[in-house]
Order: C-alpha cells, then sequence, then structure tokens
C-alpha cells in the first residue's frame, strides 16, 4: 500500500465538498466515523441527482425522444465508467443492480439454479458479511450443495492453508469478500482466485468494502464475479453493480423477468436481450446510475492511493490511540487492512459506547455488523466499529478517544 | 409517592441537565447504577423482556398489596431506563399500575436519546410490568 506518499490531499478543502459534514448532532460538530456501513457523497453526486430529474428525466432505452436518448446516454455513461473503473473487458460485463447483496443474489439464483448439482460445494469464508453468507445457502439448500467455511486466524485474516485443504474436485463456487466490513482485513484474493481456478470453480469477490479504497483490476485479478454497492463509494444508495465474465453471463439464464431483458415475447416463446440487458428486468435505478459516474470521477480525481494513503494513516493514528487505554481491545489486527477499526471496551458494552459516542456527536457503528459467524467466533456479542473516509482527520479521532476516556472513567468508576 | 409524583420527580430532574445529550446519558447510566443488585439466578431467559435489543431481565413480587420490580440490563443505559420505571412503580398497586398514564418520557423529551429501536423495547419493559400487574390483579381477585 502506498502509506509511505506524502499526503498531496488537501483535507479541509476535501470536506467543503460534502454539506452533511457541517452540522452540529447533540450540539456538537458531526464526527462521521460510520463510513463502511455507508459513505457521504460530495456535492457533485447530490447535483446530478437534482440535474438528472429537472433536466434529463426520462424511461431510457425504447424512447425516441431527446428526452429518452439524454437518459440513455447518461444511464450508459457511467457503465463505461464503471468499465473503465475495474478495468473489466467489455462495458457489457457490467450489470447494474441493487448493489452488492442483488448482486450476490443475482449470481447464487442464476448460476447456482442452473450449474450446481446435488453434493457440490461452495466455499466461503468467515469473514463474511450475512449477504455473502444467506444466497448461498438458499441455493445450497434447494440444489443439495454444500457449504465449507474457511477458518479465520486470530488476528482476523483467511487461512490460506485451510482454504487449500477444502478445495477439491466438488468445489464450484467460491465465495469471498475483498475486505472485511467487520475487521478491515483485506484478503489476498489473487491468490484464492487462482487456487480456485485450479478445480475449476468460479469465483465472486464481495467487493462492498474495497471499491473506495482499494484497486481493482478484474481482469488482472481473472476473477469470474465482482460486486460493488455505490453507496459504499461516495454514490448514490440503491444502486451498485454485478461485474461478470462475458462466457460465464452468456451461459447465465436470466434472473428476473420483465421488461428490457426481452427480445421477443409472445405467448409461446419468449427470447431474452443480450447483455448486459438481460440482467436488468424492468425500469433501473437511472437517477442513482447517473449520479455514480460523478462519484467514481470523483475517486479518480483524488486518485486512490491518494484517497487510501490519507485513510491508512487515520487508520495507523486511531489504532495507536486507542491501544492507550488499557481496557481497549482491538478486534482485526491484520497486517493489510481498509481504513475500518472494530475493537471492545472491557466491562462496557458496545451499544453503550455507541450512544455516548453519539451523544458527543461521534457516528460509530456497534453491534455484530451483520457478522454474526465472524463475532461468534471471538467470542463477542459485537463490536464498536470506526471506519473513516477521505473526510476525516485526526483532530476526529482524538476527539472520539476523549469521548472513549471519558465514559471508561465513568463506567468504570 | 404516587405514580404521577414520581412521575414529575423524574421530569424536575431531568430539566435541571438543560438539554445537554451528554449530561442527560451519563444521569441515566448513574441512575442505572444505583439499581439494586438482581438476585444472579432471576436473570434467566423467563425474566428476560422480549422485543429489547439490550438484554433486560425484570421479576416481580407482591408485598402490602403493592407490587415491587427487580430489574436488570447488559447494556448501562439501558439498566439507567428500565430504573425509571422501577422508580415510578414500585410500591404501586396494580390498579394503579393497569391505569397509569406514562408522560414523563415525553416531557424529558426520550425519544431525543433513545432511537426507534430502544423506543420499542422500552414499551416492551411497560407492556411487561402492566402483564405482572394484571397477573397479581387476577390472583388478588380470586384469592
Amino acid at each position: 500500500m502506498s502509506a509511505v506518499l506524502t499526503p498531496v490531499l488537501n483535507i479541509q478543502k476535501i470536506r467543503e465538498e460534502f454539506p452533511i459534514l457541517h452540522q452540529q448532532v447533540n450540539g456538537k460538530p458531526l464526527i462521521y466515523f460510520d463510513n463502511a456501513a455507508t459513505n457521504q457523497k460530495p456535492k457533485r453526486v447530490i447535483e446530478a441527482l437534482t440535474k438528472y430529474y429537472q433536466n434529463d428525466n426520462a424511461n431510457i432505452h425504447r424512447g425516441i425522444h431527446t428526452l429518452a436518448e439524454r437518459a440513455t446516454r447518461a444511464y450508459e455513461e457511467t457503465r463505461l465508467a464503471m468499465q473503465a473503473f475495474i478495468h473489466a473487458e467489455h462495458s457489457e460485463e457490467i450489470i447494474f443492480t441493487r448493489g452488492v447483496t442483488e448482486s450476490i443474489n443475482l449470481v447464487a439464483s442464476s448460476y447456482g439454479r442452473a450449474f450446481l448439482k446435488e453434493g457440490d460445494e461452495i466455499i466461503i469464508s468467515g469473514l463474511e458479511h450475512h449477504s455473502n453468507i444467506v444466497p448461498w445457502q438458499l441455493i445450497a439448500e434447494e440444489k443439495k450443495a454444500t457449504i465449507r467455511v474457511i477458518n479465520i486466524t486470530p488476528s482476523g485474516e483467511i487461512d490460506l492453508d485451510h482454504l487449500k485443504s477444502l478445495l477439491n474436485s466438488k468445489t464450484k463456487i467460491v465465495a469471498v469478500n475483498h475486505a472485511s466490513n467487520s475487521l478491515g482485513t483485506i484478503n489476498p484474493i489473487k491468490e484464492i482466485i487462482a487456487l480456485a481456478h485450479d478445480f475449476g470453480a468460479v469465483v465472486l469477490i464481495d467487493g462492498a468494502q474495497a471499491s473506495a479504497h482499494l484497486p481493482i483490476d478484474v481482469v488482472e485479478l481473472d476473477c469470474d464475479f465482482y460486486c460493488i454497492s455505490s453507496h459504499k463509494m461516495y454514490g448514490p444508495t440503491g444502486t451498485g453493480i454485478l461485474y461478470g465474465k462475458k462466457e460465464l453471463l452468456e451461459k447465465m439464464p436470466p434472473y428476473m423477468g420483465g421488461g428490457e431483458m426481452i427480445k421477443n415475447v409472445s405467448f409461446t416463446k419468449t427470447t431474452y436481450n443480450d447483455l448486459p440487458y438481460k440482467f436488468e428486468a424492468g425500469t433501473p435505478n437511472i437517477a442513482d446510475v447517473v449520479a455514480l459516474k460523478e462519484a467514481i470521477e470523483f475517486i479518480n480525481e483524488l486518485g486512490k492511493e491518494n484517497i487510501a494513503a490519507h485513510e491508512h494513516e487515520l487508520l495507523v493514528y486511531a489504532a495507536e490511540r486507542l491501544r492507550e487505554i488499557p481496557s481497549v481491545r482491538l478486534i482485526g489486527t491484520a497486517s493489510q487492512k481498509v481504513s475500518v477499526q472494530s475493537f471492545v471496551i472491557e466491562g462496557i458494552h458496545p451499544f453503550d459506547i455507541g450512544q455516548m459516542l453519539d451523544a458527543r456527536g461521534v457516528a460509530v457503528r456497534t453491534g455484530h455488523h451483520c457478522t454474526q459467524p465472524l463475532m461468534d467466533h471471538f467470542g463477542l456479542e459485537g463490536t464498536v466499529r470506526a471506519s473513516f473516509s477521505v473526510y476525516n482527520t485526526k483532530e476526529e479521532i482524538d476527539s472520539m478517544i476523549d469521548g472513549l476516556k471519558r465514559i471508561i472513567g465513568f463506567l468504570q468508576k | 409517592m404516587t405514580i404521577n409524583e414520581t412521575q414529575d420527580q423524574i421530569i424536575s430532574e431531568f430539566s435541571l441537565l438543560d438539554g445537554d445529550m451528554e449530561m442527560t446519558v451519563f444521569y441515566i447510566m448513574e441512575l442505572g447504577q444505583k439499581l439494586p443488585e438482581m438476585n444472579a439466578p432471576d436473570k434467566s431467559e423467563l425474566n428476560e423482556v422480549k422485543g429489547c435489543q439490550s438484554k433486560v431481565w425484570l421479576t416481580c413480587r407482591m408485598e402490602n398489596n403493592g407490587l415491587h420490580f427487580s430489574a436488570d440490563s447488559n447494556t448501562a443505559i439501558t439498566k439507567g431506563l428500565v430504573s425509571l420505571l422501577v422508580r415510578i412503580f414500585n410500591g404501586q398497586s396494580p390498579d394503579d399500575i393497569l391505569s397509569a398514564d406514562l408522560y414523563f418520557m415525553k416531557k424529558i423529551g426520550m425519544e431525543r436519546f433513545i432511537g426507534t429501536q430502544r423506543s420499542n423495547g422500552f414499551a416492551a419493559m411497560i407492556k411487561q410490568i402492566k402483564m405482572y400487574a394484571l397477573v397479581f390483579k387476577s390472583q388478588l381477585t380470586a384469592h
């Protein structure tokens, strides 16, 4: 990672781009550390939404009039921007969905239903979000396939030796995240993909926590499916993508039926549209897709490596300051991490910490972070999670630490 | 003290905090810390209030026709919140508890410091207390 870069971003100037940050919560300036749940939106994204509805709103692809043409062009421009963003070979490999959850469900339902057989195995890791667990459980139950789970090391990393021991000729799908939402661990996905391919399995990567922080090159990774949520990368909620290798997407049956995804419909036989439209039934979330392009450009203009360098500095600083407090235990200490730090404080419930910090205007996440199996693994009910974005500062971390010291002083007296 | 007198007392105490959220949360936790210790065996699944995000245990016994509550929670803020209810209802008759109109939450602006989730949990605690009152009332009339 590029932690050695000298700071090139003007963080104060970047903060000005985010209107939501300039408010008081409970009488204190807002400190937003819940970026792994959703990050905030720069003005240009918000303005793109308004502009779309004020000037260009029309249904896409079928209209012949000027507005329909404008809306279609804007929608398809985001597809091209996303293609470039993840270095996909073909634009039709980018399918717009509601986000990562829908993308994974799409693959589990469509690919899984078409190609899984009784006795096949699906491998996931112990680090997964529920959205990369439950869709596989649903299809495994239907197809009488088995789910195998890769062990996690004490520092919160995937145990690659265990993965090697799980892979076999029955392995059909391997689904892991690029970075863990609860712990921040960056997984060695290139290696995982290569290992899985040796056994002929396809690999799906949940990129929810990676898209705003890590370089993504789907060709270089050779991954079969990659999933992204717009709202975790400065874009609007309710949209995202599924990347799939063209040859895989072509042989997969449609996931949903409706308008847009058809070529010809009759009551005896319907033929399906080409990629990507085969998987985009119904009027899509046009406005949010259009505005997502601004989020991609925002990231490109700042430079993902610059964003990552700043966030890494914050992560290191936060871990250092948290370690000053004796009763704090850091959860997730992998050597490679995105800017997520989970922790617990001895004798104090995460809910209390979350609420106390909120009283000081600090927004953190508390609970199991939709990773209950991972929390069980650590023997925890939940953690407090602070996750940092490009607009956060060390002063904000200091303020969180002051808040933690106060609550500890009060409750452990 | 009647139910409403205790409610009024709570309202006046909270008004001293002047709407400062941090002070308010600290105060609630302090109230929780003052709640008499609950017997460990009583913290069982049977006594758990269903519908709370945190774990809350609540038991009730009758003495001299008044109900006496004992409660605990695994989170300090929720313990403080349930302590308010214990304080209001302790020693009251089942009839008074059943007909009680709880207005203190609104007056102290409780929705500001407990989110939607906790509001539902708080409502579940009140419901549980009224259930106990109903059970003991029916026992009284049976005797």
